[in-house]
């Protein structure tokens, strides 16, 4: 019966989406309604297929939903190959500026390409990584199946349609404008939904746990569900100058619009890219290491400490800027707070491994994770020095920051995803094992390497270029214009490209590593059982 | 009193002091007497129910199996 109100609703969005398609102001509005068109149709099509099937549903309620799991690993794998080649290319662009090519202006430009690249890489293959990885754990520690019945696939497929609207409408121009939440409100709305539906998915599956401790995993996953819902409204908050068109009016304006973004734009770091990774690694590594997290006490502590400092950080982005000093200094004074619940998860991390360090020489998989660990140290000792405001007089606007960004990025949050899949991919197929394990230590090789060329990189031309920007002569004149500095930084960004087309073969050797243990490593009996009917 | 003091003193006297005297109240918490091993079952979660879900009335088994 549901299913006819399915189907009058999917019917009705592919029309109105057409009409608004066939109203469209600007191209981005026309092809994002066109995909909304296209989805909702497919997702009639699919609907009307199982409609009226007499077909007993058996109890499932015995075995994991991990379905949906699968499709999140292959997203992951898909979207991060995306996002790495956006960035390798625009990387080459910076270097080569005759790669922005004349046939392809105003659609695959730096302008363009950039936070295509920057939103592929943190919410496509992040995101993606996140929501499977949750789903998985929040399961296997709840004891339960996940909550929702097919909730779990709409969180799914709504997500990657956020993606491809984002992306499309990049390539065309809706913008903005704000870091990281470069979306324009048609997707923005379309995500608040999607999200609220993966909140409810993972409140409920914790409700119904069988458990009863709430696994410290669980609590960073939930977080990081709740802030990134709490940030992307506030974030968001405009309107939209046609209900036809793409283009937005933030309601704040100035140097409110300035904070919230930023108060935003530094909490996806801590909460997207931290807090939810470390719920990752509150599961993984000790998975991989077959041995309890070294302190449970730490994690608590961690998690609690984590949360009530980097909410403040935000204005650490706006020194000398319209921003009052006083709020300047509360985001500094909290973000080398930081240190310490940072420094804490770390030693959490690595110590997990103490009376099982040899692993690290036999298992490729244990050192990814490790590594990951380390990187995420380091990128949060950097970042607290960075945000201190003598520092940042250097560092801003420099180099230095998309250095600090991609250690983080593709140190902490990439080793540790591959770790995962790594570990998820043989249990998820049912194999004995991995495919190569040669190929593992291949794909560390070659990021750990693409990682250090890339850091140092930015390293030497960030700091060099802040002080070009600095210096001055005898009579109190500026000695560099800013093309010295770009012209002198083209050897470093060549060398950034290589280490980015490092990182990126190592990615697909991991595609391929991945596809072959599903293809090819031996299979074991199946484990999920059914409830038998009484 | 415009809102703007009004919350900013709020947020700089009553509001800083909750926040700051629910943490301090987590880590006493956490190092309650006892609680080295009342966080021993809970760091085990992860090595139980790999493969599939608990049986439907995990308490009276838990009850038995004591």
């Amino acid at each position: 019966m549901t299913n006819y109100f399915k189907l009058i609703a999917f019917g009705a969005i592919t029309l109105c989406a057409l009409i608004a398609a066939n109203f469209a102001r600007d191209a981005a509005y026309m092809i994002n309604a066109l995909t909304i068109a296209l989805a909702a149709f497919a997702a009639f099509i699919w609907t009307l297929r199982q409609t009226d099937d007499s077909r007993v549903m058996p109890d499932l309620s015995g075995e994991y939903l991990d379905g949906v799991v699968r499709a999140g690993v292959i997203a992951t794998c898909f979207w991060g190959v995306v996002g790495f080649l956006a960035g390798t290319y625009i990387a080459f662009q910076l270097a080569f500026p005759g790669l922005n090519f004349d046939w392809a202006e105003g659609y695959a430009n730096f302008g363009r390409l950039r936070p295509l690249h920057t939103s592929a890489v943190i919410f496509a293959f992040g995101g993606n990584a996140l929501i499977a990885t949750s789903f998985y754990v929040v399961q296997r520690t709840s004891a339960a199946r996940l909550w929702g019945g097919n909730l779990g696939w709409f969180v799914f497929w709504g997500y990657q349609l956020v993606i491809v609207l984002a992306a499309t409408g990049y390539l065309l121009g809706a913008t903005q404008s704000k870091e990281y939440a470069e979306p324009e409100w048609v997707a923005d709305l379309w995500l608040t939904i999607v999200w609220l539906a993966y909140l409810a998915v993972f409140i409920g599956t914790l409700a119904k746990r069988k458990e009863p401790h709430i696994y410290v995993a669980n609590w960073f996953y939930l977080s990081f569900i709740i802030t990134v819902a709490m940030l992307h409204v506030f974030n968001n908050l405009s309107v939209p100058v046609s209900i036809f068109g793409s283009k937005s009016v933030q309601v704040f304006s100035g140097v409110q619009d300035a904070m919230v973004q930023w108060w935003y734009g530094h909490n996806a770091v801590g909460f997207f890219l931290t807090a939810g990774f470390l719920g990752m690694m509150y599961y993984f590594v000790p998975k991989q290491a077959e041995r309890p997290v070294y302190s449970y006490k730490l994690s608590i502590i961690h998690f609690w400490a984590l949360i009530f400092l980097y909410i403040w950080a935000g204005p650490h982005h706006l020194h000398y800027t319209a921003l009052p000093d006083w709020a300047t200094t509360l985001g500094m004074v909290f973000s080398i707070v930081l240190w310490m619940p940072s420094w804490g998860g770390m030693i959490n991390g690595l110590m997990t491994l103490s009376g099982a360090w040899d692993k690290l020489r036999t298992d490729p998989i244990m050192r990814m994770m490790v590594i990951s660990v380390g990187f995420y140290g380091m990128s949060t000792f950097e970042g607290p020095m960075m945000s201190i405001r003598a520092v940042n007089s250097l560092s801003h606007y420099t180099d230095w920051t998309i250095g600090h960004v991609h250690s983080g990025a593709l140190g902490w949050n990439g080793m540790i995803t591959f770790g995962a899949l790594y570990f998820l991919v043989p249990k998820l197929w049912s194999r004995e094992r991995l495919y190569s394990l040669s190929l593992v230590s291949w794909h560390f090789w070659l990021a750990t390497i693409g990682i250090i060329l890339y850091a140092s990189a930015m390293w030497v031309t960030g700091i060099m270029e802040g002080l070009m920007w600095r210096e001055v002569d005898a009579n109190g004149f500026l000695v560099n214009s800013f093309a010295d500095t770009v012209a002198a930084k083209l050897p470093m960004y060549v060398v950034r490209a290589t280490g980015g087309v490092l990182y990126l073969s190592g990615a697909l050797i991991m595609c391929y590593n991945l596809f072959m243990t599903v293809k090819r490593s031996p299979a074991i009996a199946d484990v999920n059982s059914a409830v038998p009917a009484e | 009193m415009e809102t703007y003091s009004l919350l900013r003193q709020f947020a700089d006297s009553w509001m800083l002091l909750l926040l700051f005297g629910f943490f301090i109240g987590v880590i006493i918490w956490v190092f309650r007497p006892g609680s080295t091993k009342s966080y021993e079952d809970p760091a085990g979660i992860p090595f139980r129910h790999e493969d599939k879900p608990a049986p439907v009335k995990p308490a009276a088994r838990r009850a038995k199996e004591m």
